[in-house]
């Protein structure tokens, strides 16, 4: 197991930096002049060519990577074009606000997935089996922005019970531990919770489907095991199964909430990424893309850990 | 007796035999759910194509008069959208743009993803190692956070979300293609045409494409809603088609600010996305089944 960790972690390595040339190769492969943010169309030369060489700009590609990553390394993403703050604070915070939402989505969907695919995959084609089956689907199709817009038309516009946009009272984008910004996560969260409970269900049923159909489910119940106990053991082989969804999703969600976010006006990285590519903030934008992947990688590797660790048929070292 | 079993006992049973896709069809025929799906899936692509006969309006004729008709309007029977333009028209015009965002990457993935992934199992060795490390550093990035960067990077337009998606689409196609394709290379088939004297590239056509095709469709036909979604999704943010175009994403971007005045009207755009991905999922879902296909 060590071993085998050692092995995934040191694999982690080429992987980082692969992604973060992907991450700056993708942001200087865009057309259009970074200064052209800052600088006015009518600029002299001479004073572009100064903003350029504050900002790196004016060295080769391959020299401004390497100086970038090595920087990345110690956690310097460098400066924002458009507000001139370090890069990395911006995306920390933003990347807080995020995790609020998609860690209580995930937690939502991941409840509620494993019941609806518990009861669905136990009642195999009964009229259970088939409402959360379709509820599944609808989970794993629906456009989520719309979604998010259905629910603020149904819950802000026509009840008015919570509100439609923002982080916060008054327009704060500060996250508080209260009832009352309690109330703005709740529909984004909400929004963001049927992908991966329509993901989770499916997965459920498969797995609880598969794992009834083996002969030691027989066995346990020929013994004279009550249903409950059978129950317990199904649970112990389909775990570690969900729990692996259940850490992709979460992945999926950091970097997969920008939409929703955009409908919401959630201050997180989705907002984030959204005012860097409109505003051709690239320290921004390759700094932003780098976490959210660098935290999938990560989330990722924890998922492969934590399942080789709980199960070990499948250690694969 | 009846006249139905006198028959065939005349006639032997191998003529009748419907061959491998014969049987895929007749199992699919017999799933309401699939059919269902594919026959709102056949009117949507049929009102598309033939858009310009269907619709009952011009889809870009704007009027300040009209603005945000509701639902039901005499004449405008979806009403109309926030610079009065007919909902109707504009929706059946929108799904010919939705619809390409949706099949055009997975079939472009499907080819691109099938090349890489078939070449890699197939040859192995280096060749192998080089096609899918690369393809690992893909699956770093959410697939939603990676469609959003290349077309944020390359900047809005219908190309450029196409580029995106396909690149997005690209590395699950091929893990599966790979995966396929290096299960069926060691089965005793494959090795009994090689002893019988085949060379690689007719073993690879027709025993190794005819074999892993069928998997490698079924999966990427699951990946269509994905694709409207994104799709629409990049349009939703300002980074797809772009306006007066018709299309449901950029359609729902536009209407947002209408939830206030109008909200059906508002949705409608998102529905049809909705629509028309789980059909696309449902149908996916069926096809599997009808083919037995296990990934």
């Amino acid at each position: 197991m060590l071993f085998y960790a050692l092995k995934r972690l040191i694999y982690v390595i080429p992987i980082a930096v692969a992604v973060g040339f992907v991450c700056f190769g993708l942001v200087h492969l865009a057309p259009g002049d970074p200064m052209s943010s800052i600088a006015p169309p009518d600029a002299p030369a001479a004073v572009i060519a100064e903003l350029r060489a504050i900002y790196g700009f004016d060295q080769p590609l391959p020299v401004q990577f390497v100086k970038w990553l090595g920087r990345a390394a110690t956690g310097d993403l460098g400066r924002s074009i458009a507000t001139g703050r370090p890069v990395t604070d911006e995306v920390l915070k933003a990347v807080g606000n995020t995790l609020i939402l998609a860690v209580g989505a995930t937690l939502v969907g991941f409840t509620l997935g494993c019941l609806f695919g518990g009861v669905a995959g136990y009642f195999q084609g009964s009229w259970v089996d088939k409402l959360a089956s379709s509820l599944a689907v609808a989970g794993v199709s629906v456009p989520h922005y719309w979604l998010g817009m259905v629910l603020v038309i149904i819950f802000s516009v026509q009840l008015n019970w919570l509100p439609a946009m923002g982080a916060g009272p008054g327009g704060s984008g500060e996250w508080a531990w209260d009832l009352e910004h309690l109330k703005y996560v709740l529909l984004p969260a909400l929004t963001l919770s049927v992908i991966p409970m329509g993901f989770v269900t499916r997965t459920v049923r498969a797995v609880i489907a598969e794992i009834l159909n083996h002969e030691f489910v027989a066995a346990l119940r020929a013994k004279g095991l009550t249903d409950l106990g059978v129950f317990r053991h199904i649970v112990k082989n389909a775990a570690p199964t969900a729990l692996a969804v259940m850490g992709l999703q979460l992945g999926y969600l950091l970097g997969g909430s920008i939409l929703v976010e955009t409908v919401f006006s959630w201050p997180g990285t989705g907002f984030l990424l959204n005012a860097a590519i409109f505003q051709r903030d690239l320290p921004l934008l390759q700094g932003a893309i780098l976490v959210l992947a660098l935290f999938f990688v990560m989330l990722n590797l924890i998922v492969d850990l934590a399942q080789t660790a709980i199960d070990p048929r499948i250690r694969r070292a | 007796m009846t006249a139905a079993s006198a028959l065939s006992e005349t006639t032997p049973p191998i003529a009748s035999s419907p061959g491998y896709w014969g049987g895929v069809f007749r199992r699919l025929r017999r799933d309401p759910v699939a059919m269902t799906c594919a026959f709102i899936l056949l009117l949507i692509i049929l009102a598309a194509i033939f858009a310009p006969y269907v619709a009952p309006a011009d889809p870009y004729k704007a009027s300040m008069l009209r603005r945000l008709r509701p639902v039901g309007t005499p004449g405008f029977p979806l009403g109309a959208d926030e610079l009065g333009r007919d909902m109707l028209s504009r929706l059946i015009f929108g799904a010919r743009l939705s619809l390409f965002m949706g099949l055009a990457p997975v079939f472009l993935a499907f080819v691109i993803g099938t090349t890489l992934g078939v070449t890699a199992g197939f040859i192995g060795g280096r060749l192998n190692m080089a096609i899918m490390r690369t393809i690992d550093i893909f699956y770093a990035f959410p697939s939603v956070l990676l469609a959003i960067a290349i077309s944020g990077a390359l900047g809005a337009g219908l190309t450029n979300s196409l580029v995106a998606l396909t690149v997005v689409f690209v590395p699950p196609v091929t893990r599966v293609a790979e995966s396929v394709t290096t299960q069926i290379r060691s089965l005793d088939f494959v090795e009994a045409a090689r002893a019988s004297g085949a060379g690689a590239l007719s073993i690879m056509r027709v025993h190794v494409l005819g074999n892993v095709l069928g998997p490698i469709f079924v999966y990427s036909t699951s990946l269509v809603s994905l694709a409207m979604i994104l799709g629409s999704g990049l349009s939703f943010l300002g980074l797809g088609v772009k306006p007066p175009e018709p299309e449901w994403g950029l359609m729902l971007n536009t209407l947002r600010t209408a939830i206030y005045v109008n909200p059906m009207v508002a949705a409608l755009p998102g529905a049809c996305i909705f629509v028309v991905s789980i059909c696309f999922n449902l149908l996916s879902d069926g096809l599997r089944s009808a083919m037995d296909v296990k990934l």
